[in-house]
């Protein structure tokens, strides 16, 4: 009996000892910190449950801040979905030499990786006041895009900025799903009489719908929660909600520290539902890819 | 074989029978791919050329290396960029050993924690950064149950700790995708009936067979660390991505000259990413 039951817990624990150290290590360095942050968000100043804290997120100052997060990340996810769909399509195809292809998404992938700082560097040596781009358009054809209102330092700049890694993970997460459509269906439409068009619009496009908004779902998510882009390129002018809630956690602004916890929750709350979209319609999306 | 003459076939028709306005058609179709390809080869490349051409500005009225020389020489860059540099090492072993065991674990002995331990490696990306940093401050903060910003070496625990949650999702993708070609089952069952052990299996016999997944992860952690801002900035550790911040602040060319440094380490990682996968790309068949 003893020998057996000593059997049981051996194997039992050489069942559960390779996971052990990373459920620890997780529970302790990733489940318990965000909980932490999630129960702080119901405390009041004295420590009881309250839902006041939370309220005070719909204050005009934060709310403000949280509409500026999801505007930027609205406009750069869609665009950036957008374009870079385009942009997929015409590559794989369009009638692009195939050999554009794997260059193509080998950049992408570095592309989609060059984020943070030294992306608002590159910008504002091609778009900034003595910009690249910017001194050319002046010296080559009198074009001042300063004189005429535009401006990196500004919402659509920060958007523009932000279209370089969305774009190209849109490109990278597309691609797959671009080379899954059957040439055969694009033959039967055309043998049906289709335009180019009338196949994109009437075929392709409906089948590609759930990869389409769901990595628009993934892109949201993505900007939603960046902030040293915009740290270096705007400092705090554009007050992000993550802008807002470092200068907080740093002690700069807000007096009260329990709002930091619901800046926090909110933007938990926010980044889960745009990554549920994300994974329902990945699987969804997963069906015509077979 | 038999459907062959039957496709040639209809080729040869259809190419006579499609009309010219059809025909047309594709060519403005094509002229339009070719515009939005141009506008995306503009719009990815006009930065990195700026970003080259305003690096090399130092020198009024000549192009020059003044900005790469002068940031090469700061001593805040040489100690920034070999903290983080280290600690991209760090984050990789641990991430590893973290990873490695729980992956193997649940193919073979605990599939049905696999959906668990999916969702976990998960949430650093649905989890903002900065809120998982948030989390740590209060913690581990000095006055908690585990004091780890007490001390530097505390705080420097914790920030690898930091990165290597942040990695979890690379590394996880990683190794699971190099397990996924071999036999866990039967590797494990062979080097247990030679006597091996947990650790010679996990680190003599399932390591080397998936050395390759581990290097793309690796080196995708290595480029995400290296840059990274906000965790070193809140945890106020002396690394390159908060020394590129105050960079900006404070000089003109150099921010450029950082950027293009940047943006080659990533280019080099990816590059050799691609490079594992093709040098050795059948580890387990040469056996």
């Amino acid at each position: 009996m003893p020998a057996a039951r000593g059997t049981i817990i051996t194997k039992t624990a050489t069942n559960w000892i390779g996971v052990i150290p990373f459920l620890a290590f997780t529970a302790i360095f990733l489940l318990l910190p965000t909980v932490n942050i999630v129960l702080g968000a119901f405390r009041g100043p004295d420590g009881g449950f309250t839902f006041d804290t939370l309220m005070k997120l719909f204050e005009p100052r934060l709310a403000n801040s949280f509409w500026l997060s999801i505007r930027v990340s609205l406009f750069s996810a869609a665009l950036g979905a957008g374009l870079g769909f385009l942009v997929a399509a015409s590559v794989i195809h369009g009638g692009l030499p195939a050999w554009v292809r794997a260059p193509m998404v080998t950049f992408s992938g570095v592309a989609a990786n060059f984020a943070g700082v030294p992306l608002a560097f590159a910008f504002i040596a091609t778009l900034g006041r003595l910009g690249l781009v910017t001194v050319l358009l002046k010296d080559w054809f009198g074009i001042n895009i300063y004189a005429m209102g535009f401006n990196l330092i500004s919402f659509w700049g920060l958007v523009f900025v932000y279209l370089y890694f969305q774009m190209s993970l849109m490109i990278l997460i597309i691609t797959p799903a671009l080379e899954g459509l059957r040439r055969e269906w694009r033959e039967a439409a055309e043998s049906l009489g289709a335009t180019g068009l009338q196949y994109w619009r009437m075929v392709a496009i409906p089948v590609l719908l759930p990869s389409l908004l769901g990595t628009f779902a993934l892109l949201f998510a993505n900007s939603f929660g960046a902030i040293a882009t915009a740290q270096a390129l705007t400092g705090s002018s554009q007050s992000l909600i993550t802008v807002q809630l470092f200068a907080q956690i740093r002690g700069d602004v807000l007096q009260d520290p329990n709002l930091g916890y619901a800046i926090a929750f909110g933007m938990i709350v926010i980044t889960a539902v745009a990554n549920t979209i994300y994974i329902v319609l990945r699987t969804r999306a997963e069906k015509w890819q077979k | 074989m038999t459907d062959f003459p039957a496709t040639k076939r209809h080729q040869k028709t259809d190419a006579k029978t499609i009309p010219a306005m059809a025909r047309r058609k594709r060519s403005v179709g094509s002229v339009f791919s070719w515009a939005v390809f141009v506008f995306g080869v503009l719009y990815f490349a006009l930065p990195l050329i700026g970003m080259i051409e305003f690096s090399l500005r130092k020198r009024r009225g000549t192009y020059s290396f003044d900005a790469y020389t002068s940031v090469l020489n700061d001593s805040q860059f040489q100690a920034t960029f070999t903290y983080s540099v280290v600690m991209s090492l760090v984050t990789i072993l641990l991430g590893m050993i973290l990873v490695l065991p729980a992956a193997l674990w649940v193919r073979i002995r605990l599939p049905r924690m696999r959906p668990v331990i999916e969702f976990i490696t998960l949430l650093p990306l649905v989890i903002p950064v900065i809120v998982i940093a948030f989390g740590y401050l209060r913690m581990f903060n000095t006055s908690s149950l585990l004091p780890m910003t007490g001390s530097v070496t505390g705080t420097n625990i914790l920030l690898a700790f930091g990165y290597a949650t942040l990695a979890l999702p690379y590394m996880y993708r990683a190794i699971d995708n190099g397990l996924r070609t071999l036999d866990v089952q039967t590797l494990t069952e062979a080097a247990q009936i030679l006597g091996a052990g947990w650790f010679t299996i996990l680190f003599r016999i399932m390591l080397p067979n998936v050395f390759t997944a581990l290097l793309s992860g690796a080196f995708l952690t290595f480029s995400i660390v290296l840059g990274e801002y906000v965790f070193a900035a809140l945890l106020d550790r002396p690394a390159f991505g908060p020394y590129m911040i105050w960079t900006g602040g404070n000089r003109a060319y150099e921010p450029a000259a950082l950027a293009v440094i940047a943006f080659t380490i990533t280019w080099g990682c990816m590059g050799l990413i691609q490079l594992a996968g093709r040098l050795f790309p059948h580890t387990r068949a040469q056996r």
